[in-house]
């Protein structure tokens, strides 16, 4: 076995990732932050380097579909998108997932416009967050890397069959030129191995996909889908632990960070992570008794690992990069409020929205936004969430 | 075709006409379409012209809804539909998934027809751009544009192709106004303009002249684009049993010529004559009922012309 250490960027890292994944169709449209991969990877067939069918499509609308109807014949099928491009193929973003259509999609966050920003957020990805996608969030280069093989694996197993969104900061983790370890061909073959659809679209067994449904099935419908995808978290973990037996890197649907003997932790979902912990690394030097917690797996929601992360906090800060405008706070902390809603013990949440469209927030930032937090939740000022660093 | 004046083969001899047609059915009677809907009896032949081996991507529209409630289906062959502006992507999205999975050796070869089929709707206005994209990428697939001239299956809404003077939903005749204000948008010419291989208009009421077609598009490499008259008795306000009627009427009005351009070369498939007068066609209609006079001589004229300009077309060489 081969393994090699090279320095590219993480864009050029995930494309080659779904070279090495053996994709058949590939179907994007260019947005920033997301090009780089796309371009990447139709150089790669260009090159002859990947043997697949690249769909250089008029829209993401048809992105999406060109992938359900690829999806639908049993290949191995990719996407990629961010912000606007994610809205336009909103539509067909829930319509694939409600018809079991396995499409993996690195979604490079940014700011939804307006004002137009081509900037990082989780704005995007909020939009979606109910479109019946598994979602994983990535801290760093590898990681994105180490999911896209995941991100099939999970994918078109038969118990799950559901399309995969693979959530990488945009410009923040994109665009950085990281050390990456690539793992070699026959490895990523033993992890995922020629995939086959048991029904697919065939003259030979015909079956009719994408029916419509009276009232009388919908329910039942949309109940199969909630079961599928909550079901798949095993599948997820089983794909975490046998990437970590093939490679020795290690995920988890929550990770922590010090927080094991913290009085109160902050909580982070995306590449802000990293400087979470160097934030907790310092206060823990002012003797502050702080740790992290990081949330990989979105969707479905890690309830338990959650509860686990969580037990014997007084306060968890949760820091959210996305509003839910006219609502009680971020996203992140409304589904982390409504999980410990009425659990003994639970702790107090306080919640800010920062880092909207790459605004910087640094090590200092998150010092402040921890202390700040702990004084609100000492004070009992839990209520809403408090938008850091605006200027008004 | 079978013979020079096909009306008056088919008046004649509809039952003998009935035993040149193939006997396969792929898309199954015990669907919900209204009675005498040509559109249904359009996927049919389409269908039979195509046969087994054919996969089917269809736009949201009276087809899909007719056809697939669940637990139950029409279709005979494999058949697909996700929304109602993308059938010509999803269908690219089969045929290229089929293709790399071929080439590969992942799937054993096959030659297969990939189909997509749109309402007027879900062709001329929602999904035109990606019909677009699909034309001009050049894939090998068909493209069958279902044209009842409206938006059926949502109550009879107006849309690009709804002829001038229609009344619709969304274009009511009343005091103010004569129904549709404009021209029917002319989808196969913007099909042309593509530059695909073979485009082609067809309507049921003409059996053979329409699976001929099919087959012609089948045989071709390439996109290709079937534009097909598709008589709504419902959203036309006819008589159920006058659906194949006014389609020969259509066609021999020369409000809808039968033609094709095969290369960019025109040629028109069938001449009628004698050619009759609009109002035959627009007469009984209940969706032009508001017509004076003086309307149906607008629209005979603006159909003489374009028929005129069509013929100029299919002469050049
Ligand atoms: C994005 C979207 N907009 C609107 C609709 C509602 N809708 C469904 S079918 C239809 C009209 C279909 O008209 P056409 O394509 O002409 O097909 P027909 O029913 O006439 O055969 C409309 C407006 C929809 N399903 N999706
Ligand atoms: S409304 Fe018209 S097109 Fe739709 S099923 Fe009825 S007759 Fe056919
Ligand atoms: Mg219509």
């Amino acid at each position: 076995m081969t393994r090699e250490r090279r320095g590219i960027e993480v864009s050029l890292a995930i494309a080659e990732a779904v070279g090495q994944a053996d994709c058949d169709v590939i179907a994007a449209y260019p947005i920033t932050p997301q090009t780089h991969i796309v371009e990447h990877l139709a150089e790669m067939v260009a090159n002859g380097q990947l043997d697949a069918e690249f769909v250089p499509v008029e829209s993401e609308h048809s992105a999406m579909s060109v992938c359900c109807g690829a999806a639908a014949v049993g290949a191995r099928t990719f996407t990629s998108t961010s912000a606007q491009g994610l809205a336009l193929m909103a539509e067909i973003f829930f319509i694939a997932s409600a018809m079991r259509l396995p499409v993996v999609m690195a979604l490079a966050n940014r700011s939804l416009s307006a004002p137009l920003s081509i900037w990082n957020d989780h704005t995007d990805t909020m939009m979606v967050r109910d479109g019946g996608w598994i979602h994983v969030f990535v801290e760093n280069g590898q990681e994105a890397y180490d999911h896209v093989f995941w991100a099939f694996r999970v994918a078109e197993d038969p118990v799950v069959r559901l399309p995969v969104a693979i959530n990488i900061d945009g410009f923040i983790l994109t665009h950085m030129i990281e050390p990456i370890e690539f793992e070699d061909d026959d490895l990523v073959k033993r992890y995922i191995p020629e995939y086959r659809m048991e029904k697919p679209l065939h003259p030979d067994k015909p079956v009719s996909m994408g029916c419509f449904a009276m009232p009388e099935l919908y329910t039942e419908a949309q109940m199969a889908r909630e079961k599928a995808l909550v079901n798949s978290y095993s599948t997820c973990l089983k794909g975490w632990e046998e990437w970590a037996a093939l490679t020795g890197r290690r995920y988890h649907p929550i990770e922590t960070y010090r927080a094991d003997d913290a009085d109160y932790c902050i909580v982070t979902m995306g590449s802000l992570g990293e400087t979470a912990m160097a934030a907790v690394d310092e206060l823990r030097e002012q003797g502050e008794k702080v740790g992290a917690i990081k949330i990989r797996l979105w969707r479905p929601f890690p309830f338990d690992d959650f509860y686990k992360a969580a037990e014997g906090k007084e306060t968890l800060i949760v820091l959210d990069r996305a509003i839910s405008f006219g609502g009680p706070g971020g996203p992140v902390a409304l589904e982390i409020r409504s999980a410990l809603y009425r659990r003994p013990q639970a702790p107090a949440v306080v919640n800010y929205v920062a880092g909207l469209a790459s605004r910087d927030v640094r090590v200092e930032d998150f010092k402040a936004i921890i202390l700040e937090g702990k004084a609100k939740a000492t004070a009992g000022h839990t209520a809403g969430y408090t938008l850091y660093g605006v200027r008004e | 075709m079978a013979c020079a004046s096909e009306v008056l083969c088919m008046d004649k001899f509809s039952v003998y006409a009935a035993r040149l047609v193939e006997k396969g059915e792929y898309f199954a009677s015990g669907h919900r379409a209204c009675q005498g809907c040509a559109e249904a009896l359009a996927v049919r032949l389409v269908m039979k012209a195509l046969g087994r081996d054919t996969i089917v991507a269809m736009a949201t529209g009276c087809m899909e809804i007719i056809s697939s409630p669940l637990p139950t289906t029409a279709w005979e062959v494999p058949w697909i539909h996700v929304a109602f502006e993308n059938a010509s992507a999803v269908i690219t999205g089969c045929e290229s998934g089929m293709k790399a999975m071929m080439r590969k050796g992942k799937l054993p070869p096959k030659k297969i027809n990939f189909v997509a089929m749109g309402g007027d709707g879900a062709t001329a206005d929602i999904g035109m751009g990606q019909l677009s994209g699909a034309l001009e990428r050049g894939h090998d697939f068909i493209y069958v544009c279902l044209d009842n001239e409206a938006y059926m299956n949502t109550g009879i809404q107006r849309s690009s192709a709804t002829p001038w003077g229609a009344s619709t939903t969304t274009s009511p005749a009343g005091k103010r106004s004569k129904g549709q204000q404009t021209q029917k948008k002319d989808l196969p010419k913007i099909a042309i303009a593509h530059n695909i291989p073979y485009v082609a208009t067809a309507c049921p009421s003409f059996p053979f002249d329409l699976m001929e077609k099919v087959k012609k598009a089948a045989a071709i490499e390439g996109p290709a684009y079937l534009h097909i008259l598709s008589v709504c008795p419902t959203g036309w306000r006819i008589p159920s049993e006058e659906a194949i009627k006014y389609g020969r009427l259509a066609v021999n009005t020369c409000v809808f010529p039968l033609y094709e351009c095969e290369y960019g070369k025109y040629r028109m498939t069938y001449k009628p004559d004698p050619i009759l007068p609009v109002r035959e066609y627009i007469q009984g209609q209940g969706r032009f009922r508001h017509l004076t006079d003086e309307d149906i001589e607008v629209i005979q004229k603006r159909t003489t012309e374009e028929y005129e300009k069509l013929l100029k077309l299919c002469e050049m060489d």
